[in-house]
């Protein structure tokens, strides 16, 4: 049984209240940071703790403190990006459903290193009741002396807002989330300036992730080292995944990176196998945006080694034969799943979240949706394969932020390792309609000599 | 062009001024745009939707152009511009929902209620339409019902004819 | 800080102000080097990076740190570094990539070049001509939009915007109550005052010169001939708006429209107001200085007087000069 750090208490009754959780040893983080440490000193343990951020990118969140400007006299301002809305990822739901005081101590720890008086933690529109949970939360914490001025005495002041969003998938990134919570459309910025000079109302800002943020916790209470020790290489500590699709128990697990991938599948610790007794087609291992992956390359590498839950080995392999860590959102397909119209359904997940600022984004992924309708459907061509695949590539790296690029690895991956079933759709107008294409070679042990080991 | 549908004069209550006030006193003196989001929820949690004379009334209260708010009301997808039912079942629609049968469902729901995605029923009382995704994947079908947002979880046919049922009790 | 900054673009080195964005770099070198700008305008603050036409690959950050960047940019909103060394026209990968960009921006576009107002000064026309596939790929209904009136001096077609928001910055920047903007979301965003509302402010006429299409177009100027049918004429008058120096474009006698002056890049150099613009078409209004000069490539440029002067073929070469002999008479009159 691993350690858990994050969800150790999460069967605990009332460990969503104040009380409960200050029981079970909450909020000591704050009173060491507080009280025994300086800023740095904190920014220092999470630099050591080796902490990658958990929404996506995996920056190390310690580098990413650093980089914050401390001009004088301008305020600076951490953001909690609790935007989740990569198909896929319900972690921060879960954590901010079930231990809210998590997520509220990991804020006053981090502001406190930042050396912010006001955060945000900006919450997607949808999440209303979580956003009610929050709101209690503070008001319980602020009322036992850990939020509002002066906090246990120690001179410091932190007041902490709950801010709804609209309804919008790209609010995720950064800069769209500032945007928003400046009131506006959520456009990306263009970069540079990034927030970390210039972000929040023009002042220097750091936006992490949920599940970041509430990892400060556990690091500052066993210290950054010990946190290191958890994992495998870069991937330091445990990891929230969210486990979707076809499995017997689906849901949110935490793990110490460096699982095996077939034992996080199969073990009855966590998702127990595929579900209904079918076997495995395919994953997408880090949220529908990083590239889906037959089952042989799911569990195994290239090589034959098997694969594990970290940041180096889920991308082992690069784009030709791996995929990425992503949020954590890990989606199974059984046998009967559709990667056609799977990879249609992305794509209109895609076209229906461009926030239309730049050329390729707002007009290839409509293009790409449009095909991948036409082929779902029976009345594609051989040659919207390569269309496709050229869409793709016209709209990676082009665009404004990362979005473009999520809408072009799903059906590039998509295409690169499923292109039989593609061409099934096109030479089976009217099978397709009511039959899929099955499992194909892609559950077989893959042979070794086939598979290129590209970056 | 929106279609802008028919005009009625708002009148915001003093209980939803003070919750304005409220919510513009969270951010730094001259940052009181963003108050908008939270504020537009509050309107359409009480009137349903947003009108173009309460979009209107938000800007002056905010000292902002009328054109500021309705270019944020039409970006982002939870706010209604036109009238809705009295309650919006929204379906999520995404990958992992579909894989658990997120598409039955839809259809199951249109055939239940006999209104197309988007339309309102005779009643008044439903409307109905699929969502992206709504990070509940692990729990999929899911759907959502404003203006709390109240959350259903691995739905099946059933259990959406006996919540449908529950609502028109209500 | 030292004072300049050395930067090579197309193995062309130029030095520039620190803080100078490699395309204004480009434009001070000028030529074939200079990235297209659909979007970016020099005298609209935020503008730019949205269209993507003017990416460039920087293959040498900078002297302190050489790494090339992973990704192409956006040269109209990335500084230059001292040492930085950039390709433009030399990379076949920003050629790819541009074409890429243009390819996206015209799949929905109406293609009514022929009755389009803006045909022969458009910038998409231009790029599509210079970049652009002879046959589209794209085999879906193209994206329409419901008509909106936005007063009777400015037309707004929809179905032609590219969304450089180009005219939302000069609404903000210019004008002190902005009634329109960019409503709804990803490809069914569209320019929009949502309740019908006229555009009219002192210096709104000015959306119609900084729109790089023919999205929005001068009103009173609707049909009345092809732009390059027209001849332009510098000529100021003394407003108590505005600079009041404008172009005057001529058929014949007439004065058919008015628009501020623009610089070889195609922005104009001062804005002016509707006064001007929409209200004075009598030579009367106006000192005339002389013919606006204009680009040899331009369509517009033909049967313009400036460049009435016979191409250096056909001076150089006596059996054309004899087959040109009307034409040559007709300059030397001149």
């Amino acid at each position: 049984m691993a350690r858990k750090l994050l969800l150790e208490h999460i069967n605990v009754p009332g460990i969503n209240t104040f009380d409960v959780y200050r029981q079970k040893g909450g909020y000591r983080a704050v009173e060491k940071a507080l009280k025994t440490l300086t800023p740095d000193e904190v920014v220092e343990e999470v630099k050591k703790s080796g902490l990658r951020g958990r929404g996506g990118a995996g920056f190390p969140t310690g580098m990413k403190w650093s980089f914050l400007a401390k001009p004088e006299g301008v305020a600076r301002y951490l953001v909690c990006n609790a935007d989740e809305s990569e198909p896929g990822t319900f972690k921060d739901r879960y954590l901010m459903t079930h231990i809210p005081h998590a997520l509220i101590e990991g804020m006053i720890v981090s502001s406190f290193a930042l050396g912010a008086n006001t955060s945000y933690i900006y919450v997607r529109g949808e999440m209303m009741p979580q956003i009610r949970i929050l709101e209690k939360a503070i008001a319980e914490a602020k009322n036992a002396g850990f939020l509002g001025k002066n906090i246990l005495g120690t001179g410091y002041d932190l007041e902490l807002y709950v801010q709804p969003g609209g309804g919008a998938y790209i609010c995720g990134e950064e800069t769209a989330l500032l945007e928003s919570l400046e009131g506006k459309r959520g456009n990306p910025r263009i970069k540079p300036p990034f927030p970390a000079i210039a972000g929040l109302y023009g002042c220097p800002t750091v936006v992490n992730n949920v599940e970041s943020i509430a990892a400060t916790v556990p690091i500052i209470n066993d210290g950054g080292d010990e946190y290191a020790k958890i994992g495998i290489g870069r991937s330091t500590g445990t990891k929230l995944i969210s486990a979707s699709g076809n499995l017997v128990r689906p849901g949110v697990y935490e793990i110490d990176l460096g699982l095996p991938v077939e034992e996080f599948i199969y073990s009855d610790e966590y998702c127990g196998g595929i579900a209904n007794g079918k076997r495995l087609k395919a994953t997408v291992a880090g949220g529908s945006s990083v590239p889906i992956l037959p089952a042989n390359l799911t569990l195994k590498l290239a090589n034959g080694e098997p694969r594990l839950m970290s940041y180096e080995s889920l991308s082992d392999g690069g784009f030709a034969t791996g995929s990425m860590m992503g949020s954590g959102g890990f989606i199974a397909f059984d046998e009967d799943q559709c990667i056609v119209r799977n990879t249609w359904n992305f794509s209109r997940f895609y076209h229906h979240e461009s926030c239309g600022q730049c050329s390729p984004c707002r007009e290839g992924t409509g293009w790409m949706e449009k095909v991948l309708h036409r082929i779902e459907y029976g009345h594609g061509k051989m040659s919207d394969i390569d269309l496709l695949v050229d869409v793709s590539k016209k709209i990676e790296g082009n665009t404004i932020c990362p979005l473009g690029d999520a809408a072009a690895w799903p059906v590039a991956s998509a295409i690169r390792h499923f292109r039989d079933e593609f061409e099934w759709h096109v030479k089976e107008p009217i099978k397709c309609l009511d039959t899929n294409y099955g499992l194909a070679n892609y559950a077989q042990p893959i042979a070794k000599a086939e598979v290129t080991t590209g970056n | 062009m929106l279609k802008v549908e028919q005009q009625q004069p708002v009148e915001f209550s003093s209980a939803l001024k003070e919750k304005f006030d409220e919510i513009i006193s969270r951010y730094p003196k001259g940052k009181h745009k963003s108050a908008l989001l939270p504020m537009l929820h509050e309107v359409q949690a009480e009137l349903g939707w947003l009108s173009s004379d309460a979009m209107d009334k938000v800007a002056a209260y905010l000292d902002i152009q009328n054109i500021e708010v309705y270019e944020v009301a039409s970006f982002y997808s939870m706010y209604f511009l036109k009238p809705q039912g009295k309650y919006v079942l929204e379906v999520c629609r995404t990958g992992p929902c579909c894989l658990v049968g997120a598409e039955k469902l839809m259809n199951h729901i249109e055939q239940n209620l006999g209104v197309k995605e988007g339309e309102v029923t005779a009643d008044g009382l439903f409307s109905w339409r699929g969502v992206e995704c709504l990070a509940a994947c692990g729990y999929g079908p899911v759907l959502q019902i404003g203006p709390e947002y109240t959350f259903y979880e691995n739905l099946n046919e059933q259990k959406v004819d006996e919540l449908i049922q529950d609502l028109r009790k209500k | 800080m030292s004072d300049k900054v050395k930067v090579t673009i197309d193995g062309i080195t130029v030095e520039v102000a620190p803080g100078t964005t490699i395309l204004n770099a480009a434009r001070q070198i000028g030529g074939d080097i200079v990235p297209p700008a659909m979007c970016y305008y020099s005298k609209l603050e935020g503008s730019g990076g949205k269209c993507r036409t003017c990416i460039v690959k920087v293959s040498k950050g900078s002297e302190k740190d050489p790494r090339p960047m992973p990704k192409l940019v956006a040269s109209c909103r990335t500084t230059v570094m001292d040492g930085m060394e950039v390709q433009n026209i030399t990379s076949p990968e920003v050629i790819e990539a541009r074409s890429g960009v243009v390819e996206m921006l015209l799949i929905n576009h109406p293609l009514d070049c022929p009755v389009c107002d803006q045909a022969g000064e458009c910038d998409l026309q231009n790029l599509g001509y210079e970049h652009g596939l002879q046959k589209t790929r794209y085999e879906f209904e193209r994206r329409t939009f419901e008509r909106i009136d936005i007063g009777d001096k400015i037309q707004l077609h929809m179905n032609r915007c590219i969304l450089c928001y180009r005219c939302v910055f000069t609404a903000d920047q210019i004008t002190n109550k902005r009634v329109h903007g960019i409503l709804n979301r990803g490809d069914h965003s569209e320019i929009s005052t949502y309740i019908q509302t006229a555009v009219d402010n002192d210096f709104s006429g000015n959306v119609i010169d900084v729109c790089p299409v023919g999205a929005l177009t001068d009103k009173t100027f609707r049909f009345k001939n092809r732009v390059w049918f027209t001849k332009p004429i510098d000529a100021h008058r003394d407003c108590p708006t505005c600079s009041g120096k404008v172009t005057l474009w001529y058929k014949g006698e007439d004065v058919l429209r008015v628009t501020a002056r623009k610089d070889i890049y195609g922005e104009v150099e001062e804005f002016i107001c509707n006064t001007c613009r929409f209200d004075k078409k009598k030579t009367a209004d106006w000192v005339i200085e002389h013919p606006t000069h204009i680009s040899d490539t331009s369509v517009i440029a033909s049967n313009h007087y400036e460049t009435l002067k016979p191409l250096p073929v056909i001076q150089n070469n006596p059996q054309l000069q004899q087959a040109n002999k009307v034409e040559l008479e007709k300059t030397t009159k001149f």
